[in-house]
């Protein structure tokens, strides 16, 4: 699954007065084991937390592939691309310099600009391509309305279903959650 | 010892982080120093001597925007002096940032996270002071624009064969990109210290830098993606800013600049000082805030390790170029080793000699590479000896070239000095805010070194 079926409601406060039901959990095992439960009782709409990376997790929640290293590709070709050819429209077509008689497309010397530029470029993309795919800045979310999530920066581990789920209904989602195990379950305000 | 085999060989080591630590403790022991620390008497008085050294810097640098360049000692035939000399210094030290946090997370070195962050400081902080001085050099430093290509009345464009150009380009990528870097590793950490922080206008200070950072898996994912990609670009990237840096010099015709062996000498000389900085500047940390759990013996004694066999490298660089001295049969190349060996700076030769390559090579004993005073002591050699390299490289190869006639002395003036100290102090003072400021180790990539953050797929969820 690409990033696109993620987009929409899902990503920022939503009209539903209900964000989603939000369950906690102590390590980063049982989170992942929730996730994977939760994903195969076929809730689709689904996200988790943690302090740290977690290898797996995203797959456990159905996401396997995201398109920053494509928007990496396009940077470091627009960048190359681009110093090349300023080097090129410069020292052959708008301002050459004869030294010597050498010639103007003395392409070795514009190899280490043409270098850097690719790595400027693509480094500026990786950064903010990632920070714009995963839709930040966003100083509000409705996760941050539940007290108990200020742990997920540090020790504590959270799965939240989405109010949009086609399979969500408030009591039937709950009892499914207490199903795994959670220290708690929170209904997440809009 | 039957039992003993059970212990795999890389768990009998001094681990890279102390036993007995939880998310929890990890976060707190970090942040705590941020947030709530009292400022002490030392930090403060520290503080006011660095801040004063900057201050040095900006009355030397107004005086020098008032009078222009000839209040240093520079003249004909050597134009380049300290500012030069200061500048390869400087930048050679923030290698050693790049080197732990991209080219070792390539390699997937644990021991990388725990100084991966205030090395990634360190190098924005030298690139920074180093920065500072071809603009001072330039004597009309408010024209600086001119190096960059863009349309203009005069209808001029850079020269893009030259090295000075390449340079503007690769100097200037690499602050970038670092900073880049190092921003997008803070942006979970400014998240943790968002969520901790008590004030509402800390909170919201950090909560504006973390941009509502809040750890979920698909964003955890796309930043894994990005992390590995900066890495990757990093990499080539700072094995190219020193080789840059050295064309200056291998492409001009001077002897002692004009050799090949420039690019990879550069190179390894820039990560030898740069590891000379970060255990001067980790040791004494380390032991002011408490951090011997984060940062072990284990961290301390592989960098004195990568800092003996870069030294190694730029032993042998040094002794290619006596080697081609003689072996080229070129009179100016042999002059040369002649010059530095006997001319009027061959103490600053021997010196050199002494602090790049005799002293250190106590490294070689496991007593010298554990014991933090010994290694603070030769680590302060090191990037003395470091700086020497560039004076004799720069001013000794300048002062005696082709032509008697065209022969000079180099010798510094106050303001050169001052210029010099006040950008050690830049240096500092960036150094003592940022401890105070932001989290000097990244307390998430701490989290994934615990067993706890290892999880395993479990096969019977699929239902």
């Amino acid at each position: 699954m690409s990033d696109a079926p993620v987009q929409g409601p899902n990503y920022g406060p939503t009209d539903s007065p209900i964000y989603g039901l939000m369950a906690e959990f102590d390590s980063a095992q049982e989170l992942v084991d929730a996730a994977h439960k939760t994903y195969a009782a076929g809730y689709q709409q689904i996200d988790a937390y943690s302090p740290f990376p977690i290898e797996g997790l995203a797959e456990a929640i159905g996401f396997h592939k995201n398109r920053v290293p494509l928007v990496v590709l396009i940077g470091g070709l627009v960048g190359g691309i681009s110093a090349y050819a300023l080097q090129y429209w410069v020292a052959v077509i708008t301002y050459p310099v004869n030294v010597g008689g050498r010639p103007y497309h003395s392409w070795p010397s514009f190899i280490v600009v043409t270098f850097e530029l690719t790595i400027l470029f693509a480094g500026i993309f990786s950064a903010v391509g990632m920070l714009a795919l995963n839709g930040l800045p966003m100083p509000y979310h409705p996760v941050f309305n539940v007290p108990e999530f200020a742990k997920a920066s540090e020790d504590k581990f959270f799965l939240v279903v989405f109010s949009s789920d086609p399979k969500y209904d408030a009591a039937g989602t709950r009892s499914f959650l207490s199903g795994l195990a959670p220290r708690m379950i929170a209904e997440v305000p809009s | 010892m039957a039992t003993n085999t059970q212990i795999p060989v890389a768990d009998r080591r001094v681990p890279v982080i102390a036993p007995g630590y939880t998310f929890s403790t990890i976060t707190e022991k970090i942040s705590n120093i941020v947030l709530s620390r009292p400022i002490s008497l030392g930090w403060i008085l520290g503080f006011l001597i660095v801040f004063g050294a900057m201050n040095m810097l900006m009355v030397a640098l107004g005086y020098l925007f008032l009078k222009g360049v000839g209040i240093w000692g520079i003249n004909i035939p050597i134009g380049w002096g300290f500012a030069i000399v200061n500048f390869v210094w400087w930048i050679g030290i923030g290698h050693a940032g790049t080197l732990i946090s991209a080219i070792l997370a390539l390699l997937r070195q644990t021991w990388r996270n725990s100084i991966n962050r205030f090395a990634e400081a360190m190098t924005l902080f030298a690139v920074a002071c180093a920065g500072l001085f071809p603009l001072a050099h330039m004597g009309r430093p408010w024209l600086f624009y001119w190096m960059f290509p863009y349309p203009n009345t005069m209808r001029y464009w850079p020269n893009f064969r030259s090295p000075l150009v390449w340079d503007v380009f690769a100097v200037s990528t690499y602050f970038t990109i670092s900073l880049v870097f190092w921003f997008v590793g803070l942006i979970p950490d400014l998240a943790t210290l968002r969520d901790r922080a008590e004030s509402p206008w800390v909170q919201r200070v950090y909560g504006l830098l973390a941009m509502g950072w809040r750890g979920s898996a698909r964003h955890w994912h796309r930043y894994e993606t990005a992390y590995l990609l900066l890495a990757g670009l990093a990499t080539p990237l700072v094995l190219s800013v020193h080789t840059v840096v050295s064309f200056d010099f291998a492409v001009g015709i001077v002897p002692g600049w004009h050799t090949t062996i420039f690019p990879p000498y550069f190179v390894a000389g820039a990560i030898y000082s740069g590891f000379a900085m970060v255990l001067c500047l980790a040791i004494p940390i380390r032991a002011i805030y408490g951090l011997q759990d984060f940062i072990t013996m284990r961290h301390i004694e592989n960098s004195a390790k990568v800092m003996l066999a870069t030294g190694l490298i730029v032993a042998y660089g040094y002794g290619m170029e006596a080697f081609m001295g003689w072996y080229s049969g070129n009179q100016y190349d042999s002059f040369l080793l002649w010059n530095r060996l006997h001319g009027p700076y061959r103490f600053v030769y021997l010196a050199l000699l002494s602090c790049n390559i005799f002293i250190p090579q106590v490294l070689w004993l496991k007593k010298f590479r554990t014991s933090t005073g010994w290694l603070w002591l030769i680590s302060f050699i090191v990037l003395v000896g470091m700086w020497l390299e560039r004076f004799i490289i720069i001013v000794v190869s300048l002062s005696r070239d082709f032509l008697n006639s065209s022969w000079g002395m180099y010798y510094p003036t106050k303001w050169d000095w001052m210029t010099f100290f006040g950008t050690v102090g830049l240096f500092l003072t960036g150094m003592w805010l940022f401890v105070r400021i932001l989290p000097m180790i990244s307390i998430f990539e701490l989290r994934t070194l615990l067993p706890e953050s290892q999880v395993h797929e479990a096969a019977e969820v699929k239902q």
